[in-house]
């Protein structure tokens, strides 16, 4: 079969999922969702232990494609949640894992938003802020570290590393030049 | 007037802005997504500060530390919480969907094509320069967002100490996030408490 057959079978069927399979899929994600504190991928490790090794639904392969595939895409990070839907059972996978995943965390992160706007002014609420500000800058840090990991060894990854900080920090260039300048030093093989 | 979605044009003087509805949070948090390889974040600031002026540096590293603190995709915590605070929950909607809906399209058909190309050695090269930058932009973020640290309760240095120790916690010796939170996180909370406490005492 051509590729473009194979999504289209993809996108209609269940990939031979029942609708229990995809309950419980989806039940599965609900609960990582409320312990992904640092995002998403925090969760990674416990996805890749259901997915690949307790139900055997996808393939280790399979799994850490679907990661970098996200990560080389526009948008949120999160995504990667969608592609192991959809390698799971298509269309239906994608809403049952993306669904999971977000809709907990969301109710919760509306409501404690909702309780913490009506005491902006109370004492607790701008010690939370006053503290976990420098918090949150050494969690910015620490990301930027863990996403230069593959490429650490590298001398001239190091410079595109600080010369994209530098120059997104201090100039107004476009982020998407700085980005086709990396895709660019990559495919020369540079870093 | 054309619109030019790279230049980032903020308007005359320092006047913060609103989103005046819906299917304006939705355009511009799917323009965000669109530009955002490797991570959303840097590019958020640039749209959300820099450009829209709907958040001031220091309501944005605010609406940051409550969304990495609350479970879930940080970006989108943002994207719900920044809605919602405008337009309810229908702006909580808006905000997530122009940040999802037509990255979920990209990513599912870009799947497809990598499945052949992705021993490329071109496509791997791409893919690692891609990396690099993004780690860079994340960094920049964190450059500019330290500028905030001046007007933090517990002040400059101190801050900038609580900063270094959650990096060499988590970047380095990797200690799970909850841990960070409660140990390093807990004790600037004490130190702001103590102090935001102390100035109210020496208000008259």
């Amino acid at each position: 079969m051509t590729p473009i057959a194979v999504t289209g079978w993809a996108m209609l069927g269940l990939h031979g999922m029942g609708w229990v399979e995809l309950a419980q899929l989806c039940g599965h994600f609900m609960l990582l969702s409320l312990l992904a504190v640092g995002g998403a991928i925090t969760t990674a490790p416990e996805m890749q232990r259901y997915l690949v090794h307790e139900q055997g639904w996808m393939s280790a392969e399979q799994f850490t494609a679907s990661v970098a595939i996200a990560q080389s895409a526009p948008g949120p990070n999160i995504l990667f949640v969608a592609l192991m839907g959809w390698e799971v059972a298509g269309l239906a996978g994608v809403v049952a894992t993306m669904g999971g995943i977000m809709l907990p965390s969301s109710v919760l992160a509306l409501n404690v938003a909702r309780y913490g706007r009506r005491r902006a002014d109370a004492l607790p609420m701008r010690a939370f802020t006053g503290g976990m500000v420098p918090v949150t800058l050494g969690l910015l840090v620490s990301t930027g570290w863990l996403l230069a990991a593959p490429v650490r060894a590298h001398p001239v990854a190091w410079l595109l590393v600080l010369g994209t900080a530098i120059a997104s920090a201090r100039t107004r260039i476009s982020l998407l030049w700085l980005m086709a300048a990396g895709a660019a030093l990559g495919m020369l093989g540079w870093v | 007037m054309a619109a030019d979605a790279a230049e980032p044009a903020p308007p005359a003087g320092g006047a913060m802005r609103s989103p005046v509805s819906c299917g304006e949070l939705f355009r511009v948090f799917q323009r965000l997504a669109l530009q955002g390889f490797g991570g959303v974040l840097p590019v958020a600031h640039r749209e959300l500060v820099e450009r829209e002026r709907w958040l001031s540096p220091e309501e944005f590293v605010e609406l940051l530390a409550l969304s990495q603190v609350l479970p879930g995709p940080n970006i989108v915590n943002l994207a719900l919480i920044f809605g919602d605070r405008h337009f309810g929950w229908r702006g909580a909607l808006a905000g997530t969907a122009g940040l999802l809906a037509v990255p979920m399209l990209i990513v599912l058909a870009l799947a497809a094509l990598f499945r052949q190309f992705s021993t490329q050695p071109l496509v791997l090269g791409a893919l690692r320069g891609m990396g690099a930058v993004a780690a860079g932009l994340v960094v920049g973020t964190a450059i500019k967002l330290s500028a905030t640290l001046k007007k933090n309760v517990m002040g400059q240095a101190l801050g900038g100490l609580f900063g270094v120790a959650t990096f060499a916690a988590v970047g380095v010796f990797r200690v799970p996030l909850v841990w960070v939170v409660l140990g390093i996180g807990g004790i600037a909370m004490a130190i702001a408490w103590r102090k935001l406490a102390q100035a109210e005492r020496g208000r008259p």
